[in-house]
């Protein structure tokens, strides 16, 4: 994950207390979401942002899986995100983030 | 008015594994923030030969040697596949080793930053003096100028930027200020780099011969650095270093900035001073950047391969007043992301396809190829961003479905017929639209299925932290039919112009 967005992110923890924050993903594939949830879950990685050996067990969603869209409006989800659901591999993505929230998040799962 | 046209394209790449080492900021940062990593440690092993370098299908591809298509035949990752014939010039350029582009990066040098010691650079004269396009002037500038190398040793130690070839210290560029960081000798090297890599490409496309030089009115340089000093960071100008360096005196020039989306933007307003017959010939140009060498190098080497973001790119296009032969561009049919369109990939493609295409009564599927970030998928692949160029197509697929143009269970097919497999390095700007420009003038030209074809650019404004939103423009370029397009008016409708406007006048006194 981008390193300013790692130090925005721990920022925000910071000021508004782990369990209110909520990261929703937008990655196009599953392997980049699942080291983006893996960043602000348990650490960084790649041993390269300020969030490495830092766990904050940050609530991780995807734009694309089921439970995320169920808790959107339907229009403005179609107008918004339904392309994109479309062609990308929704199973993929949603399996990575399951397996990432349930095992790594602390709050809001 | 008569429309511009695509006249001719140059490409190169240039191996740079030891500025890879010392200027590309995943390595450097890493060397900061972690010095003991495996990836620094084992950094050296898995870095590429030139010759593998050569053998890198893509590769082949930017500077012309191989179509696009040929890449569908094979496996990826294409750095295992078993291809042997990769040659350092090609029809658009060549892929220049790093010695013989460190010569260049002294010859851009003309404020005597550049110290280069005197055996490399006697040794590497001698076999740059076989290039074919070398100059009288290059070697006027190279010869006898070769530096001591304690004084080297000693300009490093006082801050210069080591230039280092087969991992031994050559060289250095030294700061050009004392205490303004815009002159620093980190900012000097990367902005000599762009320089000196944009001249390579640039030589290559007046080779072509399509061009009188000194008939070149303006050149516009659309890279991703920025030259300047401490009271204009980007004070600029790219263009006319590059245009001085290469011998073009009668172009004036100014440089272009967007981002990844920079040379469509670029091509067009290109475009735009040729057809409103501002000059007859105007060229687009690019250098290299060298932050984003081995910028995903973490993941390859974790992947098991080498680093293979290990070539600086450049591109230099001539655009032209019409000839009758070569592509039109289209400047009626361009896409603007504009600053109310959004931001998610959905409104974005439909700004940047449909509305251009549909505004002009043409369906998606009319496009017969699409440019669009023509990123090399191994590059992005196995660093877990997947294969950029064939997302884009699945989203322009995606609006083809949402428009009822095809089925979609259609959206794998579409991609296949008007999309390409990437091959261009993750240089930024380098990857964005244009890659195509020299493969869309040979399938413009001759006889092929090809007539239309849309360059796309995208880029990321957030990066620069001054606003969040997105950026992307799109042109159609289309095959010369050698008509003259009509720009005379019958009497007829000046008639009925002059009826119309009468008749508005006529409203306006009445207060309607």
């Amino acid at each position: 994950m981008d390193l300013e967005n790692q130090k925005r992110i721990k920022d925000l923890t910071e000021k508004h207390r782990a369990e209110n924050i909520i990261v929703v993903f937008g990655a196009a594939e599953g392997e980049l979401t699942g080291l983006a949830a893996e960043t602000v879950t348990v650490g960084d990685p790649t041993y390269a942002g300020c969030l490495t050996n830092v766990s904050l067990g940050l609530a991780v969603y995807h734009a694309v899986e089921p439970t995320f869209k169920a808790a959107c409006q339907p229009d403005i989800y179609e107008e918004q995100i339904g392309m994109m659901e479309m062609i990308l591999d929704v199973d993929d993505i949603t399996n990575e983030i399951t397996t990432i929230r349930e095992e790594h998040s602390q709050f809001n799962k | 008015m008569a429309k511009a046209v695509l006249k001719g394209a140059g490409y190169s790449l240039i191996h740079t594994p030891n500025f890879l080492e010392h200027l590309g900021t995943t390595q450097t940062t890493e060397l900061k923030t972690n010095p003991n990593s495996e990836y620094i440690k084992t950094l050296k092993q898995n870095l590429r030969s030139y010759e593998d370098v050569l053998n890198y299908l893509p590769n082949q591809v930017y500077i012309g040697n191989l179509h696009p298509d040929e890449l569908k035949k094979y496996e990826r990752p294409f750095c295992i596949a078993e291809y042997k014939n990769g040659t350092r010039y090609g029809q658009f350029g060549e892929i220049m080793p790093e010695d013989e582009f460190i010569l260049l990066i002294k010859c851009a040098d003309v404020f005597n930053l550049v110290l280069l010691e005197e055996l490399f650079l006697n040794n590497t004269l001698e076999v740059y003096k076989k290039h074919p396009l070398t100059t009288e002037n290059e070697i006027k500038q190279l010869e006898g100028k070769g530096s001591e190398l304690t004084e080297i040793e000693n300009a490093v130690n006082n801050g210069a930027e080591g230039i280092y070839f087969a991992n031994k210290l050559v060289g250095c560029v030294k700061k050009a200020h004392d205490i303004d960081q815009n002159l620093s000798s980190h900012v000097m090297i990367e902005n000599l780099i762009v320089k000196a890599s944009a001249t390579v490409a640039l030589k290559h496309l007046l080779a072509q011969n399509k061009v009188d030089m000194e008939s070149i009115g303006y050149l516009i340089e659309c890279s991703e650095e920025a030259c300047g000093d401490m009271n204009q960071r980007g004070g600029g100008n790219f263009a006319k270093a590059i245009a001085e360096m290469t011998g073009i005196k009668n172009a004036g020039g100014c440089d272009i900035r967007a981002f990844c989306a920079a040379p469509t933007h670029t091509l067009i307003h290109a475009a735009s001073l040729v057809e409103s017959g501002i000059y007859d010939h105007v060229v687009v140009v690019a250098g290299g950047a060298s932050a984003k060498l081995g910028m995903n190098g973490r993941d390859h080497v974790k992947k098991g391969y080498p680093i293979l973001e290990d070539v600086l790119g450049s591109f230099a296009l001539l655009i032209s007043k019409d000839d009758g032969v070569s592509p039109r561009i289209r400047t009626d049919i361009i896409g603007t992301h504009k600053v109310g369109t959004g931001s998610s990939p959905q409104v974005v493609i439909k700004s940047l396809v449909e509305e251009p295409l549909y505004r002009n009564n043409l369906k998606i599927k009319d496009v017969d190829k699409y440019s669009v970030e023509m990123q090399n998928p191994d590059l992005t692949s196995l660093a877990g961003a997947g294969d950029v160029p064939l997302a884009n197509y699945k989203m322009i697929a995606a609006l083809a479905v949402m428009n009822k143009e095809i089925e979609r269970s259609d959206i794998m097919d579409f991609t296949e017929i008007h999309g390409m497999t990437g091959w261009a390095p993750t240089q930024g700007h380098i990857p964005s639209g244009v890659p195509y420009c020299g493969h869309l003038y040979n399938e413009l030209t001759t006889n092929t299925n090809i007539n239309r074809a849309m360059i796309i650019g995208k880029g990321s404004l957030f990066l620069a932290r001054m606003t969040n939103l997105f950026d992307g423009i799109s042109v159609v370029v289309e095959r010369n039919t050698g008509q003259k397009e009509s720009t005379s008016v019958s009497k007829e409708e000046i008639q009925k112009l002059i009826a119309e406007a009468m008749k508005d006048f006529a409203s306006s006194l009445l207060g309607k």
